[in-house]
């Protein structure tokens, strides 16, 4: 009967028992190899510092053993499925009720972020996160300008955050500035930054691009660590100013907010002041972008992702163009940046490493480049599956690299991945992700 | 019109260009004539692409001299200008052998970035437009207009937001020649604008084509191998084989030199010098 069976059905579907055996003994067989050091041994430094060790195989063969079994599985569940792409997994129904809820998805998220501080106004992990996440939300939306739009991969984005960030501290701790004077020069030093690096880099792609903005921003952290008679070095500036509403602090002394709106103080006062100041810069910053991406210069960013050499053919400086989109990419970080100082009240190199390029990067990536809301959604997924996980201990850092493979195997071009048309005769129409291309430096 | 048009809008002078130790175009001069169809051909490898990439800014030439001669404008040295100043400064235009549209956006918006320099300055280098001043949206609303004219003329009009990577062949091929014709050139340059489409698409390239130089008065640049189309359209062909000028004049004259039968059929070397030499 066995032998019979792969007749039944057709050829191209089931390919026999001796082929999925043959696979899962492939599999276990890269499992065993893999895991022999990492899972089958285990060292540790003794006592004396001499190197001790002991063996765990029985850890090792049930795992090279739920390989075996899970290739099995997996193989089986293909033939049962059929090849991959011949049935919707998603009935078309559902489909075009997801797309109906799209279109309130964004009005609907930003009345809610309106409302968090009214909802959660006792909560204050809440509010802090919220705030976290809506920088993040911002710092993807500026990265977004450079790498969604201009197809320009920027690794060094944490480098205008800092600029922008040590801008406001300088400042205002030296000269005792206000933060509403310090934000649009924090701003504008950033964006200087961001042409500076532009310079160099305008004649580099892809690989090489990314390499020179990733040792960009590791030169901004070097510079600040160790320019200690300006920057405090590894030791930071501290004592940063708190922002004002007009001029009135927000604190519990006689000219505070409170004593003269005559209501009792409270510390949560100045955590929805900052929630509404960064949600009014995020929102400032997407507006702009929006703005932008319908003016030549956002057209011209978006053809030169698409083709730099049709956009010098047809008259465009792509020097000039690449620089703006450095700049304001920059200039978003930059005041994402002096957020961040005031929020804080503390800063130090520390907080500007790679790891918050990377982040942010993820956030635009996950997104859908080029895709406002994507991007914000990403913003919440990823800041949000960060606190979600913190339980989970040493597994966070596993889980969610699952989860982002997971992801960017089923939405390869991200949350969002289609591109809305910037101009319309009849009809706006969403093109596809396979069409856009991603820019290539 | 008060100024004179001048007779000839590029003059090709003593053109050279090498690459390491191969000489791709050798001492080439022609000359293409204003609001006329110049036709470059040759087999393949002759170097036109060579010639098109050197007058288009792409490569600087070895040697030689490129003068551009627009209606009311100054004498420009195209080998001193680069890149996008050849399409900004001096309105010369051009395709590109694989069409390299921009696929990911609509068929508008491929004509609406192709009025990029004149956008800009309307929306006052963008800080204008940021805010929407009313003259910006009055410089958006005619580029629209200018794309809609070239849409229309194209035969896209229906297909206008439809994201140009879904277009067929022969709509793109017409797109990229739209795009080009929206950055308002003097002269546009097009390499093998018919290659890959059949019959019926040729004969309206030759239409459309045509149709840009009697009414929007563009002198035309053109390297194509489909005959029919060149020997329809062309007030005046350039014959090129192995970088070097072979042959020039109608297209009649050029049908008929037997140096280009020559270099057309592949004959031996006897055969050919023995064609030149009672061709000469």
């Amino acid at each position: 009967m066995t032998a019979a069976a792969p007749d039944k059905s057709p050829a191209t579907r089931a390919p026999g028992i001796p082929y999925i055996l043959k696979k899962a003994l492939i599999s276990a067989a890269v499992a065993l190899v893999l895991f022999s050091l990492m899972i089958g041994i285990r060292t540790e430094a003794g006592p004396t510092g001499q190197l001790i060790y002991w063996t765990r195989f029985g850890e090792l063969f049930s795992l090279v053993a739920a390989v075996f079994g899970g290739s099995i599985v997996i193989e089986l569940a293909r033939q049962w499925l059929g090849p991959p792409g011949t049935r919707q997994l998603i009935p078309s129904s559902v489909q075009s009720g997801l797309a109906f809820a799209g279109q309130f998805a964004a009005p609907a998220l930003l009345i809610f972020a309106l409302l968090v501080p009214v909802i959660f106004y006792n909560q204050r992990y809440i509010l802090d996160l919220s705030i976290l996440v809506l920088t993040y939300v911002m710092l993807g939306w500026g990265l977004n300008v450079v790498v969604g739009l201009a197809g320009l991969l920027d690794l060094g984005y944490v480098a205008f955050y800092a600029v922008g960030a040590y801008s406001y501290a300088l400042l205002a701790t030296s000269f005792g500035w206000s933060f509403w004077v310090c934000l649009p020069l924090a701003g504008i030093l950033a964006s200087l930054w961001g042409v500076m690096l532009g310079f160099p880099v305008l004649r580099l792609r892809g690989d090489y691009l990314a390499i020179v903005t990733l040792a960009f921003g590791e030169i901004i952290r070097l510079v600040i660590i160790n320019w200690a008679s300006l920057t405090g070095g590894p030791n930071g500036v501290s004592g940063i100013p708190r922002p004002t509403l007009f001029g009135i602090p927000l604190t519990p002394g006689e000219d505070g907010l409170a004593a003269k709106l005559g209501i009792p103080f409270s510390p949560t006062h100045r955590i929805v002041f900052l929630f509404y100041i960064i949600l009014a810069l995020a929102l400032l910053t997407n507006w702009v972008t929006i703005r932008l991406r319908r003016l030549p210069i956002g057209r011209a960013w978006e053809a030169l992702r698409e083709d730099e050499v049709a956009c010098r053919a047809l008259g465009i400086n792509t020097t000039t163009t690449k620089l703006t989109a450095f700049a304001t990419g920059a200039m978003f970080g930059g005041f994402a940046g002096a957020f961040f100082a005031t929020r804080q009240g503390f800063i130090s190199p520390e907080s500007f490493t790679f790891q918050e390029s990377a982040l942010v990067l993820a956030i635009v990536v996950l997104g859908g480049m080029g895709s406002q809301l994507g991007v914000a959604l990403a913003a919440i997924a990823m800041i949000g599956g960060f606190e979600l996980f913190r339980g989970l201990e040493q597994y966070r850092m596993l889980v969610f690299g699952v989860a982002m493979v997971l992801l960017m195997i089923w939405r390869p071009r991200g949350l969002i991945g289609h591109r809305a048309p910037t101009v319309y005769l009849k009809q706006a129409q969403a093109i596809s992700s396979d069409l856009v291309k991603e820019g290539h430096g | 019109m008060s100024e004179p048009i001048p007779d000839t809008i590029l003059a090709v002078d003593h053109l050279s260009m090498r690459f390491g130790g191969i000489v791709a175009v050798n001492d080439l001069s022609f000359v293409a004539g204003t609001r006329q169809i110049t036709a470059l051909i040759g087999p393949n490898g002759a170097g036109k692409t060579t010639v098109f990439n050197c007058i288009t800014g792409f490569y600087k030439p070895t040697g030689g001299r490129l003068r551009l001669t627009r209606e009311g404008a100054a004498e420009i040295a195209l080998e001193r200008l680069n890149d996008f100043r050849i399409s900004k400064q001096a309105k010369v235009a051009r395709t590109f052998q694989n069409i390299r549209l921009f696929p990911g956006m609509t068929a508008l918006e491929n004509l609406m970035v192709a009025q990029h320099n004149a956008l800009m300055l309307a929306s006052g280098f963008t800080f204008l437009g940021l805010i929407g001043v009313p003259s910006y949206r009055a410089a958006e609303k005619r580029a629209i207009d200018l794309s809609k004219f070239w849409l229309q003329r194209i035969g896209l009009l229906d297909r206008a937001d439809d994201a140009a990577g879904n277009l067929p062949y022969g709509d793109q091929r017409r797109l990229e020649i739209a795009r080009a014709m929206c950055t308002e050139p003097a002269l546009l340059c097009l390499d093998e604008p018919a290659a890959g489409l059949n019959a019926r698409e040729s004969a309206s390239l030759s239409e459309l084509l045509l149709s840009i130089r009697n009414e929007q008065g563009t002198s035309i640049l053109l390297i194509e191998h489909d005959m029919s189309v060149v020997m329809e359209i062309s007030d005046h062909v350039v014959v090129m084989d192995y970088g070097v000028k072979i042959a020039e004049g109608s297209p009649q004259h050029v049908r008929d030199d037997p140096k280009v039968i020559a270099a057309y059929l592949g004959a031996d070397e006897e055969e050919a010098i023995a064609v030149m030499e009672s061709g000469t």
